[in-house]
């Protein structure tokens, strides 16, 4: 993985660890996880100009489609997410946007490997 | 339980309340993804494995209906999508062994690609059904 890779996924570690405290506190999203929601999305967007720069770019057969799919995936779950946890007012809201920082790593693998040429 | 009316406020959609939140989503994923892998196969290769590529389609079809079911509380239809999504996961993980991974459906290798989610998650759709089932 890159380092805005790297960065991110440890950034969507912590996340993640906030997020099972909250759950544990059966708190809904507060201003916290927003700003770190936020943090990783930002992050995301950089992550798609770089890929998609990378794909125009000198891209030596590697799976196009596979690969802008998967980036454009990791680009739009959190927000998926968050707007399908905001209607609910339990640790079930907060729990979906778990499931999305720990799938958002899982995603960065795809992408590496997709590039390294093994689909 | 065809007695009861279609959409009463209580029945709708309970099955996307609580945990059933983070499920949907985790159903949701798996429909996007499925879907996915099945169009790019279809699209690129089609004819080099046309039942695996099949399979594929069909395993995007019943995660859509299952997101789809439990999302907005149709709980026949949710039992009926993941009832047939454990049956497939069963029976292409137990059939299929495919030593091209690009020729894989979500579900070959009992879902290992996916970390084995595909697995596991039939057996917490029905039991979230079942804590979820019409009491009329």
């Amino acid at each position: 993985m890159n380092t805005l890779q790297l960065v991110l996924s440890v950034l969507c570690g912590l996340t993640a660890l906030w997020l099972i405290v909250e759950i544990i506190r059966d708190r809904t999203v507060g201003n916290v996880t927003f700003a770190g929601l936020v943090a990783l999305e930002i992050g995301l967007v950089v992550e798609l100009l770089w890929g998609l720069a990378r794909v125009f770019g000198d891209h030596h057969g590697v799976a196009v489609g596979a690969y802008v799919g998967y980036l454009v995936g990791a680009l739009v779950i959190l927000p998926i997410g968050f707007i399908w946890s905001v209607s609910e007012k339990s640790r079930g809201g907060t729990a979906v946007l778990l499931i999305a920082v720990l799938v958002l790593p899982v995603l960065f693998l795809r992408l590496h490997d997709i590039w390294a040429g093994h689909v | 339980m065809s007695e009861q009316p279609p959409t009463t406020p209580t029945t709708l959609a309970t099955t996307s309340r609580g945990f059933g939140r983070a499920l949907v989503f985790v159903y949701g994923i798996f429909a996007f993804s499925a879907t996915g892998r099945s169009s790019y196969q279809l699209a690129t290769k089609a004819s080099e494995a046309p039942l695996a590529y099949s399979l594929s389609a069909l395993a995007a079809v019943v995660y859509i209906v299952a997101t789809w079911a439990l999302g907005t509380g149709r709980h026949p239809i949710a039992v009926g999508a993941v009832v047939v999504e454990l049956l497939g996961v069963i029976v292409i993980g137990a059939t299929i062994h495919p030593s091209d991974p690009a020729k894989a459906t979500v579900w070959s290798g009992f879902g290992s690609g996916y970390g084995y989610v595909p697995l596991v998650l039939p057996f917490v759709g029905l039991w979230w059904l079942w804590r979820t089932r019409p009491t009329a």
